[in-house]
């Protein structure tokens, strides 16, 4: 699985996407957001981070960089893309996933374990999970707000786009298990085709027992499986 | 050519939860100032701009509006014409 990490100014979980592609057997590959052409990779990874410091808006300055014109392009031949943190504010702004990610109801920086729902399995990110599985994966965000129009946020629930959602240790959708005030407790969403993935929380942190939890592993595992599954 | 100061007024939709208005109004209402019903904060951004006409100029500020300074998702905007020398001939 050779897999492209981006990084912009301003990306810092460049090297914990890296570090997981690794552990799972998979070949990163560092690309500069000045870089162009996408060819050969077999995913296409966004980081976590501040890129640009977040000026302006979260994801916004970081979308105009030339590698995102072939990243769109690559999207939407079908080419999987995932996007953590920042990468889903930039996945947001280039349009490849709807809606917005606005401050947080706290008002706060939110740096702490969550737990997650999985919501969906019927996608290449999540086959390895358990449907309805809770997971303890940390958010480190102050933008992590989703918000969409009422059409948006209706259609991504009627067609189960939604792929995780932050909820209490049981696995209950409550108020005080959402974080940043996200509508329905969206943590992370999939585009129409099932290529794109979004979300706020860190998989590629939650990936050794040193670190408290090895629940973002199942995700990476899952990649290369339904790749290798695809290629035979 | 003419040269064009234009302020873009880039506001949270209506509606939208807007936590640093929100925040701001309760500190608005520890003050005193309880009349105070809603806040809500957007950002102005101030560019100087070269431009054919006054038209020109506020034509190519919305389009920065629509490509990158606002997103339609959560925000609206206008534009407003500040000052310059357009006008004079040139």
């Amino acid at each position: 699985m050779k897999v492209a990490v981006v990084t912009f100014p301003g990306s810092n979980c460049d090297y914990d996407l890296y570090k997981a592609v690794q552990q799972v057997g998979g070949a990163p590959s560092f690309i500069w957001h000045r870089e162009r052409g996408l060819d050969g990779y077999d995913v296409v990874m966004l980081p976590g981070g501040f890129s640009y410091g977040d000026y302006l808006r979260a994801g916004a300055i970081a979308r105009m960089s030339p590698i995102m014109e072939d990243v769109v392009t690559y999207a939407n031949r079908g080419g999987p893309v995932f996007g953590v943190c920042n990468g889903f504010q930039i996945l947001c702004e280039a349009g490849l996933l709807p809606g917005a990610l606005i401050r947080n109801d706290t008002l706060r920086f939110e740096s702490r374990d969550v737990f997650l729902r999985v919501e969906r399995t019927d996608s290449m990110f999540t086959a390895d999970y358990e449907a309805g599985q809770v997971l303890r994966i940390p958010i480190a965000h102050g933008e992590g707000n989703y918000e969409a129009d009422k059409d948006t946020l209706e259609r991504l629930e009627a067609e189960g786009r939604v792929v995780f959602r932050y909820v209490d240790a049981d696995g209950a959708v409550t108020d005080e298990a959402n974080p940043n005030g996200s509508w329905h407790n969206i943590a992370g969403i999939r585009n129409e085709q099932g290529n794109v993935l979004g979300m706020m929380p860190h998989p590629e942190r939650s990936m050794e027992p040193l670190l408290g939890s090895t629940d973002g592993l199942p995700l990476f595992t899952s990649l290369i499986k339904s790749l290798a599954a695809a290629s035979t | 050519m003419s040269h064009y100061q234009l302020e873009i007024r880039v506001k949270p939709r209506p509606g939208l939860l807007n936590p640093e208005g929100k925040a701001i109004h309760h500190a608005l209402n520890s003050l005193g100032w309880s009349g105070v019903a809603d806040v809500r904060v957007g950002k102005a951004i101030y560019v100087d701009i070269e431009a054919a006409s006054e038209e020109a100029a506020v034509d190519a500020a919305e389009a920065m509006c629509r490509k990158l300074l606002a997103n339609p998702v959560t925000e609206d905007f206008e534009v407003a014409l500040m000052g310059g020398t357009g006008g004079s001939a040139s």
